[in-house]
């Protein structure tokens, strides 16, 4: 039985020696997990403001359902994106699956609901404070998003921040859609899973430790950003 | 009233959307009519002071006419004409609490003159000089949201004049101010009034309304009470609700 320790300072050799398997893995995560996080911030920032300051039928079921969507597991999505892009399904043609797109694909249904559900209570907010300021400016609902976003800049960036935590640290859905292939579609929490249950300690808790300063650092940036807005906004 | 008068010193000739004339207006919440005006008519010239009690309708009405809100009965003639966006283009109004938004003194202004429409080869000179007017030079660049709360009183009233609007309405831009800072967006109201733009300015400061106002309309429980010349006002108030809340009693 080797020593409790030895893992952690292999761990830690790996990481201070720059271990070329480990950088794989850790830059296709970040690369996977930010490129997702753009993509749903693309599509969730203006849909939740159109939530906030739009009238129109069946609004509030939708923020009901995007709400509720927050929550999605991870795994089911994962089944959902691979039904959907596997050979028999819709999307198989595009011959996806076991691709780090895949992975995308899944984080981004994932993420957008976090992020669309977020963006709407810091456009909401700010609209109830704007709102008749700028309809007295001339500006009309629909084109006030813009401004609105903008304005709740600090505020949204800790919605991304909320999303690319959810992103980075979910290993249900990559593991579907993605098959956890070595050097192609291995991040670090399919790897952590997997390096776990092989024995190699070292590599899993090399990533978790990774993963884990990541986790914080996007936590210190949300409280970093929260601090710098209050300045900002209500000195 | 004072019909067509043109104010003495009115550098721009007056863009005719005055008189406004409101008529039938009802504005009702929870089954009670907080609004119920039978006529009110606001000419063109001078500074029109709405005065009344808290709660007497005051900034609902300034809503109204400005048409931020949507009466559940009335009408509203801009020079005889219903609002539309080319009577909107020429409204400006400043709030109570002032609305800033979440950048620099500079931008907000910046902000103001882009949505009017104004051209951008035109727009950082009109930003300097109404930053000037506002004594704000030196803060151009600051978070809006960093000045004192004279300073944002400011910025919010030279941001509404950037746009030279006709007609600026005013929910009671002093509420919260010191005497030094309520004297310095005096100055600006009244200089703006002898430049030609027509002041509608709620304030329930009876001294302020002394200062400024040209005539008062006075409300109470959101009927207009009364209609008068201010000078014929504050001597010989017409009904008791407006002697006895110039006289200082507690009007409910
Ligand atoms: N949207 C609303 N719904 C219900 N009541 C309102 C609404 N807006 C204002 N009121 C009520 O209408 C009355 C007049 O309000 P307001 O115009 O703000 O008075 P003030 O003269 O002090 O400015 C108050 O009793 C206020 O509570
Ligand atoms: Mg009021």
């Amino acid at each position: 039985m080797q020593n409790f320790a030895d893992p952690f300072s292999l761990a830690f050799r790996l990481i201070l020696s720059g271990d070329a398997e480990l950088l794989t893995i850790v830059l296709l995560s970040l690369r996977v997990s930010l490129t997702a996080v753009f993509i749903a911030a693309l599509i969730g920032m203006p849909l939740g403001a159109a939530l906030a300051v739009g009238r129109f039928a069946g609004r509030e079921a939708a923020i009901v359902l995007v709400n509720a969507l927050m929550g999605l597991p991870p795994v089911v999505v994962g089944l959902c994106v691979y039904l959907l892009l596997s050979n028999a399904g819709p999307l198989g043609v595009l011959q996806l699956l076991y691709t780090p797109t895949a992975m995308i694909i899944a984080q981004v249904v994932l993420v957008t609901p976090i992020i669309a559900a977020l963006s709407r209570q810091v456009v909401e907010d700010l609209n109830g404070e704007y709102a008749e300021q700028l309809r007295s400016l001339g500006v009309s609902r629909a084109a006030s998003v813009p401004t609105l976003l903008w304005d709740g800049r600090f505020s949204l960036m800790t919605a991304l921040l909320a999303g690319f935590g959810r992103a980075i640290a979910e290993v249900g859905a990559v593991i579907i859609v993605g098959g956890n292939i070595n050097h192609v579609t291995r991040v670090m929490t399919t790897t952590i899973a997997l390096e776990t249950s092989k024995g190699n300690l070292a590599l899993a808790l090399a990533l978790g430790i990774i993963l884990v300063t990541i986790a914080i650092c996007v936590n210190a940036a949300v409280g970093m950003l929260r601090g710098g807005a209050r300045q900002v906004v209500h000195a | 009233m004072r019909d067509g008068q043109i104010y003495a010193g009115g550098a721009p000739a007056l863009p005719g959307i005055l008189p406004l004339l409101a008529e039938g207006l009802v504005f009702q919440a929870g089954g009670r009519r907080l609004i119920d005006i039978e006529r009110l008519r606001i000419a063109a010239g001078g500074t029109t002071i709405v005065l009344g009690p808290n709660g007497a309708g005051k900034s609902l009405l300034l809503r109204l006419l400005h048409g931020l809100i949507a009466p559940d009965a009335g009408r509203l003639a801009w020079a005889g004409r219903p609002a539309d966006a080319a009577t909107r283009k020429l409204q400006a109004m400043v709030f109570q609490r002032p609305v800033l938004l979440r950048r620099s003194v500079a931008a907000n202004i910046d902000y103001a003159l882009k949505a009017h429409g104004e051209p951008r080869a035109e727009r950082a000179a009109r930003v300097a000089q109404a930053l000037e007017h506002g004594g704000l030079a030196g803060m151009a660049r600051q978070p809006a949201r960093t000045l004192s709360g004279g300073e944002q009183q400011r910025l919010a009233l030279v941001r509404a004049l950037a746009v030279e609007p006709a007609v600026l309405f005013l929910d009671e831009p002093t509420a919260s101010l010191d005497p030094a800072a309520t004297a310095a967006i005096e100055r600006l109201v009244s200089e703006a009034a002898r430049n030609g733009t027509k002041i509608i300015m709620v304030t329930h400061d009876i001294g302020q309304a002394r200062r400024l106002g040209d005539e008062v309309v006075f409300l109470h429980r959101g009927r207009v009470v009364e209609h008068s010349d201010a000078t014929a006002f504050f001597q010989d108030p017409g009904s008791r609700e407006a002697r006895a809340f110039i006289a200082g009693e507690l009007v409910l």
